[in-house]
């Protein structure tokens, strides 16, 4: 990138309301999962039952749960929980899915590439919650198992998307001249392909990352998530059901951080499209 | 705008109960049997839906837990206790029209008791050495050894009466003598009984009776709202009860039933094998929290394995009283490595699935990091309590009556080998002198609090929740059994 790209890039992304409202919605979130490694306002395995299911007060800003625990302090150790199986999540998929979508793209049309890419659509096949389902069962509930399981399924989406990203510059003349200047397909796809693609994966890990917590939140909720007493959105919400009744709060408050932040990551996933897209970008200018 | 609605959402079902529900009634049950034979599992949930309904026994328990003539409408005692003689009711017919007879009781009982019985309380039946038929309406039992509980155990619905003609298919097609007669399963969803027109006693007042099976606490506050089911015995979910309490369409029952909820501890494995740990356990845990926060106030602490309403009940609660300082310096004592890391299993109800937090987060204070594991009931029967014994800690109700016996067995899951215990509760079982009987209770209860032999939690609660106009429901739960015999709605 040249110096006057990196600033129209600079001043796109400011002017990008997507961005910033996803961006700081996300730096939310990611900010109370920090702080609540710092300080939290009530222990979360700490229980008070004289004082439970108590709606917002100044003692406890978001109330309390059916065991007395403070609800800002669950959501915050929460945020870590959910942002933690995201991350590795896309980890794994990321670390497998692109070197099999380079390799791919590499040998495009031989055997491998259709062998890789069928695997690819053959776990792509596979409703990814029963496939999770299956595996906690099988292994038993615990975050990291839910974390393998939403892992595998994002291997096959970054597979794809770097195929289809690395295909196209596979015929582009600067490949073309590493080839002549004697690299081989290996060292091409990493030294020239990759950080091609690197945008691409950026939107994708983004938009991979809110279905992340969306898995975890849907996992943790049929109880095949992060095992009590360690907090979970999802689990929050599913023990909140039978005092919605009477005390909303239960619900509503990790059902918004659900939501903003997933809304907050989709919402920056399609900012970071916006600057990162070629096309658009020339549309735009 | 919302009292305009729950008010048209009243009147409508006035207007709509009348007419649809006078002769029916559909009762919420949370689990449902695996299949129909209560004389060939443990599972209460298929006495749930059959006890007194489709199956009797020779006598039978009453609400209150007495026992009752059933089939067998008296009987005669030899002085020295050994032989009874029943005299059963004349004129009874099998729902497939055949006839209830002595041979039937003699084919019953020995089929219970015999060496390829899978009897789950096999039990029961031991103290029984012949069985033989007198007359068509006479049968003459006797005992190895007086037994002062005989009729009592023949009250159970492991003991009723079923027939050499209709055994073959009794897991799908129970054939009884009950008031009802067995309808139509739908696997998954729910259980029909019509109504016995040719019953020998008094009639059910229903026309007909369908259970309903909902396991999620949440469906059943919303089945129980919509009107899709008239009763829900044992609802799950205590924190909605003061809600149908204020609303007038509906009543809440509070009683009683056998089951002692305990945190169990493998005591045939370590750490728990080390009774010090045991009783560090015992101090650990809040009763009230537990009650309050997992069954909003709803039970009665125990401190033994007995129900606090039988009169042979001795308060033991004081010996586990809440005293963590205590339970620290016994695991110290014990001379265990801090943090002591142990598996707490949990069944799906929500007694034992927030006791469990509850608990698990007593334990952590005193320096015990239990590893919650929330299993299904299949996994937890499989693993915890009938093979393996696979487990550290895991909290049960245990809702059969006079069940203190059990724990006797030393390879019962409780893992508790105590030969003194054993032999008492030997004498319990032929002891006839009721005074000598509680006293010997007694002393096997404070055995059992005194060897801190699990974490005794509460006596377990039975909510239900009826729809206005629905009598004669069992306000307590003896034994397991949603007795139907005598609902009906109110005129």
């Amino acid at each position: 990138m040249s110096l006057a790209e990196e600033t129209s890039a600079t001043s796109m992304a400011l002017k990008n309301r997507n961005l910033l409202l996803g961006g700081a919605l996300t730096l939310v979130f990611l900010g109370a999962a920090l702080i609540s490694f710092l300080w939290v306002p009530y222990d979360v395995t700490q229980m008070d039952i004289a004082n439970k299911i108590k709606g917002p007060s100044a003692a406890h800003w978001l109330g309390t749960d059916h065991y007395g625990r403070d609800i800002l302090a669950m959501i915050m150790v929460g945020a870590r929980t959910s942002i933690a199986v995201a991350v590795v999540a896309v980890g794994i998929g990321m670390l497998v899915g692109v070197p099999l979508g380079l390799w791919a793209a590499a040998r495009r049309g031989s055997l491998l590439d259709e062998v890789i890419m069928r695997g690819n659509d053959l776990v792509f096949a596979f409703p990814s919650l029963v496939i999770a389902v299956m595996i906690t069962a099988a292994f038993g509930p615990s975050a990291t198992n839910a974390i393998i399981a939403i892992g595998i399924f994002n291997i096959p989406v970054f597979a794809r998307i770097t195929r289809s990203g690395a295909l196209t510059l596979w015929s582009r003349d600067f490949i073309l001249a590493a080839r002549v200047a004697g690299k081989g397909a290996a060292r091409i796809s990493f030294e020239h392909i990759l950080p091609n693609v690197l945008n691409l994966l950026i939107v994708q890990g983004t938009i991979q990352f809110s279905l992340g917590i969306l898995a975890e939140a849907g996992l943790s909720y049929v109880g095949l998530g992060a095992q009590p007493p360690t907090p979970s959105w999802g689990r929050m919400l599913a023990d909140s059901q039978t005092f919605i009744s009477f005390a909303p709060h239960m619900a509503l408050f990790p059902g918004l951080a659900i939501l903003l932040t997933v809304l907050g990551l989709n919402l920056m996933g399609d900012g970071l499209r916006d600057i990162f897209d070629p096309k658009l970008r020339r549309g735009r200018t | 705008m919302k009292s305009k609605i729950s008010a048209a959402a009243l009147a409508v079902a006035l207007a709509a109960g009348p007419a649809l529900a006078q002769d029916g009634l559909t009762v919420g049950l949370q689990l449902e049997p695996p299949h129909m034979d209560p004389t060939s599992a443990a599972a209460g949930a298929i006495d749930q839906v059959v006890y007194a309904n489709v199956f009797e026994g020779l006598t039978r328990f009453g609400s209150d837990g007495s026992v009752n003539p059933g089939l067998a409408s008296s009987w005669d005692i030899s002085e020295d206790g050994l032989t009874y003689t029943f005299h059963l009711v004349e004129g009874v017919k099998f729902h497939d029209g055949t006839d209830f007879e002595a041979t039937d009781v003699v084919f019953s009982l020995d089929r219970a008791r015999g060496e390829d019985s899978v009897n789950a309380q096999k039990a029961l039946f031991a103290g029984i050495q012949s069985v033989e038929a007198v007359d068509p309406a006479t049968v003459k039992v006797t005992l190895s050894a007086p037994d002062g509980m005989f009729l009592f155990k023949m009250a159970w619905g492991d003991a009723v009466m079923v027939a050499p003609e209709s055994i073959e298919d009794i897991k799908t097609a129970p054939v009884g003598t009950g008031a009802f007669t067995f309808g139509n399963w739908v696997q998954g969803d729910s259980i029909t009984l019509q109504k016995n027109a040719d019953y020998w006693g008094e009639p059910a007042m229903l026309d007909s009776a369908t259970f309903k099976f909902i396991s999620d606490p949440t469906a059943a506050f919303a089945a129980m709202m919509a009107g899709d089911v008239d009763v829900f015995v044992a609802f799950p979910a205590p924190e909605n009860l003061p809600q149908f309490d204020a609303d007038p369409r509906y009543n809440v029952l509070i009683g009683n039933t056998e089951g002692e909820t305990i945190l169990a501890m493998n005591n045939a494995r370590e750490p728990f094998s080390n009774k010090l740990v045991r009783e560090a356990v015992a101090h650990a845990i809040n009763r009230q929290d537990i009650i309050d926060g997992a069954m909003f106030g709803y039970g009665t602490p125990i401190g033994t394995f007995f129900a606090p309403h039988n009169p042979d009940y001795v308060d033991l609660t004081g010996l586990s009283n809440y005293d963590p300082e205590k339970a620290k310096a016994l695991l110290e004592e014990a001379g265990v490595a801090l943090p002591l890391k142990v598996k707490m299993t949990l069944p799906p109800p929500s007694y034992a699935r927030r006791g469990g937090e509850i608990l698990a987060a007593q334990l952590r204070a005193v320096g015990i990091e239990p590893e919650i594991e929330n299993v299904e009931w299949a996994q937890w029967l499989e693993n915890t309590f009938r093979n393996a014994h696979d487990y550290d800690l895991t909290i049960i109700s245990h809702t059969e009556p006079m069940d203190i016996s059990s724990l006797a067995n030393p390879d019962y899951y409780t893992g508790y080998d105590n030969p003194a215990f054993a032999e008492v509760i030997e004498k319990v079982g032929v002891e006839s002198d009721p005074e000598v009987r509680s006293e010997l209770l007694k002393q096997a209860q404070t055995m059992l609090a005194e060897d801190y032999v699990a974490g005794f939690l509460f006596e377990l609660p039975l909510h239900t929740v009826a729809k206005t106009g629905v009598e004669g429901l069992w306000v307590n739960m003896p034994t397991q059994a949603t007795d139907l015999t005598a609902v009906h709605w109110a005129k």
